[in-house]
């Protein structure tokens, strides 16, 4: 992919380290200003991708392009792109603002300009009052700014994001996500985030690319990855979600009928399938309806309730039904309300069409 | 504020040990730089500030002054300090060198490197001498600066080394990231790492450079005599203890000036880490 308003075009990357290989055939673009994250499990790539942007591998095969400029054997010291570090590589014998600060002086910015510019930058991460602080007198949230500031203050075209919020706590973490997402939008620089904490990337981004074994699974914004994933892994690793195997019965324009265990399920996607193919449906546990009645109207599945997780928010209910587990979420809204079921209880769960999602093989 | 018996208590064993071994030693030596050498060789009355003149090259009248120990003590400090810079030269590179190996590797090349310690110095000195005599070079400043080299290089890499072991090279990466070529890199984020080893190792070359005795001794001949061969002959051949113990104040009062310069030199941060 190639094209005119992409901040970073990857080009067919490949990368292995021995014989492994890290990164497949990697091809997406980057859109200016947007909050783009890589999203995948440990040893998936994504941090080989991002060190590959920055300059610190290369690429065994294919094209990076940044900001226009192919940027194949650019040394990273060259390249328009600063990176936060996950272990933020502070420089210990620095204080704060000589961190910040350090970039502009390798540009060779003058003093008065650097000192403008690094007051501005430890404001806006909020951190003025720490200046002459050395590293190992800051906190881990603290830290983190520093790291912040010294990537923003050179305005990259590009910011890389590397984990920068998994070595803080969960509290921190979450106002630290709105914070860096309020940045992204004041600063409107390109970011690119490696996480493997799939909430992270949903509540930050403007899209996510989903990646596995080194390729990308999906690419797309966080509601279509969520609400219409294209594999078991996207469909498993975003959430959680029921899948169901079956063969085509059944194909029309407006969808298509899938034989399972449970019966014929309709689907509302599909239309390109073949009859006779085998197919997985994926449904997210909040998108079935659990019911005492059976209303009979199809789409419907006899269970019965195994066991219940209290969890506050919802009740996640683990279904039996034709041998198969099936879960359930449901919003825990009223106190005392008869909504609440029973262990052992007999259940009639309703699988809307529009709910059904047709994966593709993996 | 602390009351006295605590502050006592606070100091500890480390104290007990400089009070016996260091402090002691010094005090019992300057209070023979103040008595006077008998005609058998002895320590004796009176007590005397003829040796700390002497040593100043001053007559006992103060009417001529002849300062051949300064001399010999300035050209100690200037061997000492070049054979501390080539050990620097050498040794800085090869501490990195060593660090990069696999392990098994860098645990040979530390073995080798201390290997020289299982001979007794004075025979490798001697070694030195049947390796350069052919060459002419024995005795010879040259010869003395080899020598002083190879004596120290080892008290040089060791502690560099075990600083390089510590370095975080991600922070090579951030730098270059924020725009630095790989040699201001170096510069910036790595040798910064390394100065507490080689403020060290500086240290560790240097002391014992300025007061060697042996070295000079046998490589150098009686043309580089340095003061710690001057200390020695006092306390041997000559039989002067008094003037000796004044002399080996003279090189203590180097030292100590040696590091005071260089604590000013290298930033007070340096040897506050060492320490």
């Amino acid at each position: 992919m190639l094209s005119a308003d992409a901040a970073v075009s990857v080009l067919d990357v490949d990368k292995s380290f021995g014989s492994v290989q890290v990164l497949d055939d990697v091809d997406l673009d980057i859109r200016k200003g947007e909050f783009f994250s890589l999203l995948g499990p440990s040893g998936c790539g994504k941090t080989t991708l991002l060190r590959i942007l920055a300059g610190f591998e290369q690429p065994d095969a294919g094209q990076i392009i940044i900001g226009g400029r192919d940027m194949t054997g650019v040394p990273p010291h060259l390249r328009p792109v600063n990176t936060v570090f996950q272990s933020y590589a502070l420089f210990p014998h620095l204080n704060v603002y000589d961190n910040v600060a350090f970039g502009l002086r390798m540009k060779r910015v003058p003093a008065a300009q650097q000192r403008e510019r690094v007051g501005r930058a430890l404001e806006t991460v909020r951190i003025g009052d720490l200046a002459r602080r050395r590293p190992d007198q800051l906190s881990g949230g603290q830290r983190q700014r520093v790291a912040l500031a010294r990537a923003i203050v050179g305005e990259p075209q590009v910011l890389l994001l590397d984990e920068p919020l998994s070595a803080l706590d969960l509290k921190l973490r979450k106002e630290l996500q709105v914070e860096l997402s309020n940045l992204q939008e004041t600063l409107g620089i390109t970011f690119v985030f490696v996480t493997h904490d799939q909430e992270e990337a949903l509540v930050m981004s403007d899209r996510i690319a989903v990646m596995n074994r080194g390729r990308v699974e999906q690419l797309g914004k966080a509601e279509d990855l969520y609400e219409r994933p294209r594999t078991a892994f996207v469909a498993n690793f975003l959430g959680s979600s029921n899948l169901i195997e079956g063969t085509v019965k059944a194909v029309t324009p407006e969808g298509a009928t899938v034989q399972t265990v449970h019966g014929p399920l309709m689907t509302h996607q599909g239309a390109h399938l073949k009859i006779g193919q085998s197919v997985t449906l994926s449904i997210r546990p909040e998108k079935l309806r659990m019911e005492r009645d059976d209303e009979t109207e199809g789409n419907e599945v006899r269970a019965r309730v195994d066991d219940i997780v209290y969890t506050g928010a919802e009740n996640q209910y683990l279904l039996k039904a034709n041998g198969e587990r099936l879960i359930v979420f449901q919003l825990n809204a009223d106190l005392g309300a008869d909504e609440d079921f029973d262990y052992e209880e007999d259940v009639a769960l309703y699988l809307p069409p529009g709910n059904l999602m047709v994966l593709e093989e993996g | 504020m602390l009351s006295f018996r605590r502050f006592l208590a606070s100091l500890g064993p480390g104290t007990v040990w400089l009070v016996i071994f260091v402090v002691g030693p010094a005090l019992i030596l300057l209070a023979y730089s103040f008595l006077t050498r008998t005609d058998v060789g002895q320590l004796g009355a009176p007590v005397t500030l003829e040796n700390w003149q002497r040593i100043f090259g001053y007559d006992a009248l103060f009417q001529e002054w002849v300062p051949d120990n300064l001399r010999v003590l300035l050209r100690s400090v200037l061997v000492a300090a070049v054979s501390t810079f080539v050990c620097v030269l050498l040794g800085y590179p090869l501490a990195f060198y060593i660090a990069a190996q696999p392990p098994r590797r860098k645990n040979v090349l530390l073995l080798l490197l201390i290997l020289p310690f299982w001979v007794n110095f004075l025979i490798r000195v001697y070694a030195w001498i049947i390796i350069l005599r052919p060459f002419g070079l024995v005795p010879s400043t040259l010869a003395v600066f080899l020598g002083m080299t190879y004596a120290y290089l080892p008290f040089f890499v060791l502690p560099v080394y075990s600083s390089v072991e510590k370095v975080d090279w991600r922070l090579v990466e951030a730098a270059e990231d924020l725009g630095a070529t790989p040699v201001r890199a170096f510069w910036a984020a790595i040798f910064p790492q390394t100065l507490p080893g080689l403020i060290a190792g500086v240290i560790l070359t240097f002391i014992p450079a300025l007061g060697t005795f042996i070295v000079s001794d046998l490589l150098g001949g009686s043309k580089t005599a340095l003061i710690g061969n001057l200390v020695q002959d006092q306390f041997g051949q000559a039989g002067d203890w008094p003037y000796g113990a004044a002399l080996s104040f003279l090189l203590l009062g180097a030292v100590l000036l040696g590091l005071w310069l260089y604590a000013r030199l290298a930033g007070q941060k340096g040897l506050e880490e060492l320490i």
